[in-house]
């Protein structure tokens, strides 16, 4: 079996699914005799021709909405957006549209569209080239919000969406794009959206995270694994809809929570996760629960931006901190 | 009808049918539009100023909520559509009611819509056109999508997209256009030049001379056209799809129409425009010029005119009755139609409605 990195895991899954669905459309900018600006669609126009992957004029609004057009006839588009910080050109579409069209229509229009976007800090790119605002997408109703953190749940992750129903939002952590290879195999496989998954198990906290902040996390739980202190860390894969039963019955059984995400705190969707865990675990709680997150504040540019960015030493600070509550 | 002699930046405009109902441009007449077709699109003409009347009506008496009229539109609703053919896609804005009519979307769904429930968007499997969208100019990269996914499939379909005046200062409304032009998208963009975008005058919207010169900048056609006549819309719509149609690629048409309504029933023209200017527009009704045609032919009787209004006046009533009666009230609509599968959270928040509505207690864990 290939070890494969990120970048490698999504272009095999576009690949293999292709090949089977032919209803299939890439089209971005710089997708196609390109292959993207990190590559993830490198060799797929030479594969599947240029009405298979297209090179679109610059405009995300339109690569988004004439996406939804050619969902509505017949195709299943796979429009990617450059950087998530370009995104918000293409919001309109999504929150008016992408996001409606199933009920808006009493189920006679469905988008089964699966939207793809690098996303996150971390690599020292350019000013608007680093956010993570993946909480405004999962606050909007009829849309599913999926980030893998593995080159293994990439691949299941990308093509369960791209069998999904309905339409989803595939934000790859472009911190981590080849910064961890894992076997990966080849053929079909999925990993089912909206199930979170717990990398490693523990009894004394429940850390969750998702994307890049996996990883931190991970890192962290080693570091404190040396204290004693055993922390279990969620990846959540899906952040909506939300899988709060696997975070809930994780904090039941060790009573202490701490939330992970780069974005910024405040309305962030650690926010969400803590009101579900009162909602649902408030008697199982032992200490208050910790957010580690990126600051209410605009990503810095690259001399800074590595104090913005939450690491395992934060993360492991806020473990001993509600272990020891 | 040749496109190319209507250049906008060369001020030219398609005219067929004067405002007395005289036709100054007999050699624009496409061959296919026979003095019984034209009975029989003026009769949508007819329904289609009945329905949209009925509609105020009903608003008017609490049956209805905020509703957008069409008087005035009736000619670029009807002249339009009307050169579709089986296959082919409409995508409307909100003011083209007797366009979605004439392409076979019920009445009553139409006012269900407008009454207030989302069913009224459940069109029937055969109808291609697309729901009523209101975030104005968004419509139109839809549109776009339709017509490439169409010359993927080598459909020979087109896709016609409505959109108003102010639709065209939104960066949609060139994204999609340059789309279209650098795809060759087989669509025709007809823009609904209605002079206001609520309160704001055409003038204030551009500074461009005219709306169709736009298309000039995307590579591709743009054509003016007497909005108010029924065979000029005909005729340029006609030749517009005969080029989407056999591979030559999108046309812009702007027809210069006026909106004797306001934007909706929420709105005050009178705070921006003169009743003087209203006044002078009426005479340029699009149902006058085209009965007045008719009369001159001899096609058409008092006694046959009479019968017509009441028919759909006696029609429109029932489909308005038939979209009261078939409102479904039923709470659970609001959560089942976001996802394929519901998911926990919305099963859990149906049900909290169906406890609060059966006025039980509240659901211990959520």
């Amino acid at each position: 079996m290939a070890k494969l990195n990120m970048v490698e895991a999504i272009n095999l899954a576009l690949k293999e699914e292709m090949t089977q669905d032919e209803s299939i459309i890439i089209l971005g900018e710089d997708v196609g005799r390109l292959g993207g600006v990190f590559r993830v669609t490198d060799g797929l126009q030479a594969l599947f021709g240029p009405d298979r992957v297209v090179d679109t004029p610059l405009a995300e609004a339109a690569i988004v909405g004439t996406s939804i057009g050619l969902a509505l006839g017949g195709f299943k588009p796979v429009p990617e957006i450059q950087f998530m910080g370009f995104l918000p050109a293409a919001l309109d579409q999504i929150i008016c549209h992408v996001s409606r069209y199933r009920n808006r229509s009493r189920g006679r229009y469905t988008l089964p569209l699966v939207i793809r976007a690098p996303y996150g800090a971390g690599i020292h790119a350019p000013e608007h080239h680093s956010e993570s605002t993946e909480a405004i997408l999962a606050h909007l109703p009829g849309l599913k919000v999926v980030i893998p953190s593995t080159p293994y749940d990439a691949k299941g992750l990308l093509l369960a969406a791209l069998r999904d129903p309905d339409p989803v939002v595939f934000l790859e952590p472009k911190r981590i794009y080849r910064a961890i290879r894992e076997e990966v195999p080849e053929g079909d496989y999925t990993v089912p959206l909206a199930t979170a998954k717990v990398v490693r198990e523990g009894d004394a906290v429940t850390v969750v995270a998702w994307g890049s902040m996996v990883r931190e996390a991970v890192r962290a739980a080693e570091l404190v694994a040396e204290e004693g202190i055993a922390a279990e860390v969620i990846d959540l894969r899906t952040i909506a809809p939300l899988d709060d039963e696997t975070i809930v019955a994780s904090i039941r059984k060790t009573g202490r929570g701490v939330i992970v995400h780069e974005a910024c705190r405040t309305c962030g969707l650690g926010a969400e996760i803590m009101a579900r865990i009162q909602e649902k675990a408030f008697l199982s709680l032992a200490a208050p629960l910790e957010r580690v997150t990126g600051f209410d504040t605009i990503v810095p540019l690259l001399k800074l931006e590595d104090h913005y960015l939450p690491d395992a030493g934060r993360v492991s600070r806020a473990i001993r901190k509600v272990v020891r509550f | 009808m040749n496109l190319a002699d209507f250049d906008p930046l060369a001020g030219r405009r398609v005219e067929i049918l004067d405002i007395q109902g005289n036709v100054v441009g007999r050699d624009l007449r496409p061959a296919d539009l026979s003095d019984a077709r034209l009975l029989d699109l003026y009769d949508r003409m007819v329904y289609l100023r009945v329905a949209d009347q009925q509609a105020l009506t009903m608003q008017r008496a609490g049956r209805m909520g905020t509703y957008p009229p069409t008087l005035g539109q009736e000619a670029a609703n009807i002249g339009s559509a009307a050169v579709l053919e089986e296959g082919d896609w409409l995508v409307p804005s909100f003011r083209e009611m007797g366009a979605m009519l004439l392409r076979g979307v019920p009445l009553a769904l139409i006012y269900m819509y407008w009454m207030g429930s989302e069913w009224g968007s459940h069109f029937p499997e055969n109808v291609r056109v697309l729901p009523i969208c209101a975030p104005v100019g968004t419509q139109i990269s839809h549109g776009v999508g339709l017509a490439w996914a169409a010359k993927l499939k080598k459909e020979g379909t087109v896709t016609l997209i409505y959109f108003g005046d102010g639709a065209t200062s939104k960066g949609d409304c060139h994204e999609a256009m340059n789309f279209a032009g650098v795809f060759q998208t087989p669509c025709i963009f007809f823009c609904q030049n209605n002079q206001y975008a609520i309160s704001v005058p055409r003038s204030t919207q551009t500074a461009a001379a005219t709306l169709a010169q736009k298309a000039v900048a995307y590579g591709f056609p743009g054509v003016m056209v007497d909005g108010n006549d029924l065979l000029a819309v005909y005729a340029a719509t006609q030749a517009a799809a005969a080029q989407a149609r056999s591979g030559g690629g999108p046309v812009f048409i702007e027809a210069q129409t006026y909106r004797l309504g306001p934007h909706t029933t929420a709105d005050d023209p009178s705070r921006y425009r003169l009743e003087e200017e209203v006044k002078a527009q009426e005479s340029d009704d699009p149902l006058r010029r085209v009965r007045l045609y008719l009369e001159k032919q001899g096609l058409l009787t008092p006694a046959a005119e009479t019968e017509r209004w009441e028919r759909y006046r006696a029609l429109v009533q029932a489909e308005a009755k038939k979209a009261e009666a078939a409102i479904p009230l039923n709470p659970d609509d609001i959560f089942d139609y976001h996802y394929a599968t519901l998911p926990p959270y919305l099963a859990f928040q149906k049900d909290y409605l169906h406890r609060i509505l059966a006025g039980r207690g509240e659901p211990t864990d959520g």
